[in-house]
């Protein structure tokens, strides 16, 4: 190749490359930088630079609850997901196409809104004059209401309903990927429809359910507007108490440093993750 | 009474009809080959005797048992698909042992007659390999160790050496062969390669658009051809159209492009009629015995044989000869030739020519 045609893609990505570096690098470089300058409440932010946010954050009982109910929520989460997205992408898989498309607008109709209006949809329905437990009530199942707004059980079922799309496509892509006639070999060798289920797809597809709870996971490890509006202020996790101490106690470098502590461990529970699942499944899949 | 039968099998997809009034019978130890172009409706017969497609009307009568409300898991057919359709996760032993396992046979005997299987297709010490880390022509053959471990009454193959190279090919052929003679399985075969049906079937059933066109042994089918498409989609020949003239028991009297021919004794009223004749019955000839003579316009050597082109009056005629080591007529030579009457076949006119 010659020095011409090497230069192209760099040019032609040019553009883009820019506009990445200026909205995304930049403003993680300057909230890593802001998370070792100090704070106090009479002169503001200090440009010193050493680990007192960090420290402070690490030794607080306070922060190690958010950050476990931060993970937990969002395995519960991937998990949820993974129960219900599998099987909803096979069923989906076999249907006829005019199903098959109904359904996928169904599935990723609500991308299309607002997470905060979804979010809001979910108040009304979880809330203990809510949609859910008036009927309950009223059918006589239960006699007080499931606390379901301001609870964790409440956050995931809303954000299982942000998130399962993703757990679908990647799923879907996998399902697509794998040979069709491996079902019909295994049925004719006797199996029934749930060893076929077993044995046969769900196999070959683990490689999409593993991405895809990497997707799901991170994303809810992170999300905001769900556990914002369904935990209110009371059931923090680690996004909300981010923006209390930027836009509450004004404390932007704790912020800061409890921002990048989610990004590294995020970052380092996926890579251990994907470590861990590439060495037990290298056997199988190339 | 013949192990498997199809009875006036019809499947329609919406518009398309993609097997028509299809009836055959397969005697036990049998290899029947389904023989047809692309789109003919091969595949679709065979996943009407697998289960997995339901015919739009007819029967399947396998073991004198109607098939109709058997699911295919009860079937209890190998089967042997183009894909191979391997279980990607499981690894060879794994893959053949899963319609045992299936069948609850327990852990012991399993072992054994998977290796009993594995030794028959010739893969013995490959057992723990991943389907992935073998050859094409390896995963062949663990597809055929899967169907056959099952003990199958009816081994179904569709296009199972297609996506192998031509050298390969030829060989899977012979042990392909070899397989289903030692398991002694009735056998399936669907193909497009009318060299891979001649070579392994005892009896060709050739299909054309989803209808059956003829069935016989190899030999019969090539050398009795019923029509101009089956003595054309077996081997090289030479379709000529032609008038029939005049036919008596000793034999009958053709007029092709002005040229009058001896034929064969045929069950046609005189008019309209197709001849075929095979590229390797054309011998060369003096001038005094020729039936027509031409000049050659095209030669190539394939090595054991050489493959001509003659123009003659009657048209252009393929002509091979074996080589002999001796030189061949060139480019531009004059050539005679000739053949004998009972090697015209007379097929009935191809109405789709005619139109
Ligand atoms: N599931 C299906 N839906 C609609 N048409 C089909 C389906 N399967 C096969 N066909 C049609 O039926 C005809 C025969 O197909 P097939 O049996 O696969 O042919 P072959 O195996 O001989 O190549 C083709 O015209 C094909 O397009
Ligand atoms: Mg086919």
């Amino acid at each position: 190749m010659n020095r011409q045609s090497a230069a192209k893609p760099w040019l032609l990505s040019a553009p883009a490359l820019t506009l990445f570096l200026a909205l995304l690098l930049t403003p993680l470089v300057m909230t890593f930088v802001l998370s070792f300058n100090s704070f106090n409440f009479y002169g503001g932010i200090k440009n010193t630079h050493d680990f007192g946010n960090y420290l402070d954050v690490l030794s607080d009982s306070f922060f190690y609850e958010i950050f476990a109910r931060t993970f937990l929520i969002a395995l519960a989460t991937t998990v949820v997901c993974v129960i219900l997205g599998v099987p909803e992408a096979y069923i989906m898989f076999r249907m006829k196409p005019f199903w098959r498309s109904t359904l996928f607008l169904v599935i990723l109709g609500p991308l299309l809104i607002s997470v905060v209006v979804r979010t809001l949809g979910w108040q009304i329905l979880l809330g203990n004059k809510g949609l859910i437990n008036s009927g309950l009530m009223n059918i006589g199942l239960i006699s007080r209401p499931f606390r379901m707004m301001y609870s964790s059980p409440g956050v995931v079922i809303a954000m299982t309903h942000v998130m399962i799309p993703f757990m679908i496509l990647a799923v879907w892509a996998s399902l697509q990927r794998q040979d069709p006639a491996t079902e019909q070999a295994a049925e004719s060798l006797g199996a029934g429809p749930l060893t076929v289920f077993f044995r046969v797809v769900l196999p070959q597809v683990i490689p999409g359910i593993l991405s895809g709870s990497l997707l799901v996971f991170s994303m809810s490890a992170s999300a905001f507007a769900t556990p914002a509006i369904i935990g209110g202020r009371r059931l923090k996790v680690a996004s909300t108490t981010v923006y209390d101490e930027f836009m509450g106690t004004l404390n932007w470098p704790l912020g800061a440093a409890i921002a990048v502590i989610l990004l590294v461990s995020v970052l380092i529970i996926m890579l251990a993750w994907n470590r861990l699942m590439e060495r037990r499944y290298s056997g199988a899949f190339g | 009474m013949a192990l498997l039968e199809l009875k006036n099998l019809t499947k329609r997809f919406g518009d398309v009809l993609a097997v028509s009034d299809f009836t055959l019978s397969v005697e036990q130890g049998e290899f029947v080959s389904l023989l047809g172009p692309s789109g003919c409706g091969k595949t679709t017969t065979l996943q009407m005797i697998a289960g997995f497609e339901t015919p739009t009307s007819g029967a399947i009568i396998l073991n004198g048992r109607n098939l109709e409300d058997v699911p295919a898991r009860k079937r209890g057919l190998g089967i042997v698909f183009q894909s191979y359709a391997l279980f990607p996760h499981m690894t060879v032993e794994q893959n053949v042992g899963f319609g045992l396992e299936m069948r609850g046979v327990a852990p012991a005997e399993r072992a054994g007659r998977v290796r009993k299987v594995l030794e028959l297709v010739h893969l013995d010490g490959l057992a723990n390999r991943y389907p992935r880390a073998m050859s094409g022509g390896q995963r062949q053959r663990v597809a055929v160790a899967r169907a056959l471990v099952i003990e199958p009454d009816l081994l179904l193959l569709d296009e199972p050496l297609s996506n192998l190279d031509a050298k390969l090919r030829e060989e899977m052929q012979l042990e392909l062969r070899r397989i289903q003679q030692e398991a002694g399985v009735t056998t399936v075969l669907v193909t497009h390669d009318q060299s891979e049906a001649m070579a392994l079937s005892d009896r060709i059933a050739v299909m054309q658009a989803g209808e059956l066109m003829q069935v016989g042994s190899p030999f019969e089918i090539y050398e009795r051809p019923r029509s101009s498409f089956v003595s054309t989609f077996l081997g090289k020949t030479n379709t000529l159209a032609a008038r029939l003239e005049q036919v008596t028991p000793e034999g009958s009297l053709l007029v092709c492009n002005g040229v009058t021919l001896k034929g064969p004794p045929a069950n046609f009223l005189p008019g309209p009629v197709e001849v075929s004749l095979r590229p390797e019955r054309v011998e060369l000839t003096d001038a005094d015995n020729a039936v027509v003579s031409g000049t050659v316009s095209e030669r190539v050597f394939l090595g054991n044989q050489w493959l001509s082109k003659v123009n003659t009056p009657i048209g252009e005629l393929l002509m091979t000869r074996r080589n002999r080591g001796s030189d061949e007529p060139k480019p531009g030579d004059t050539v005679h030739l000739a053949w004998s009457a009972e090697h015209l076949s007379i097929l009935a006119a191809d109405r789709s020519r005619l139109t």
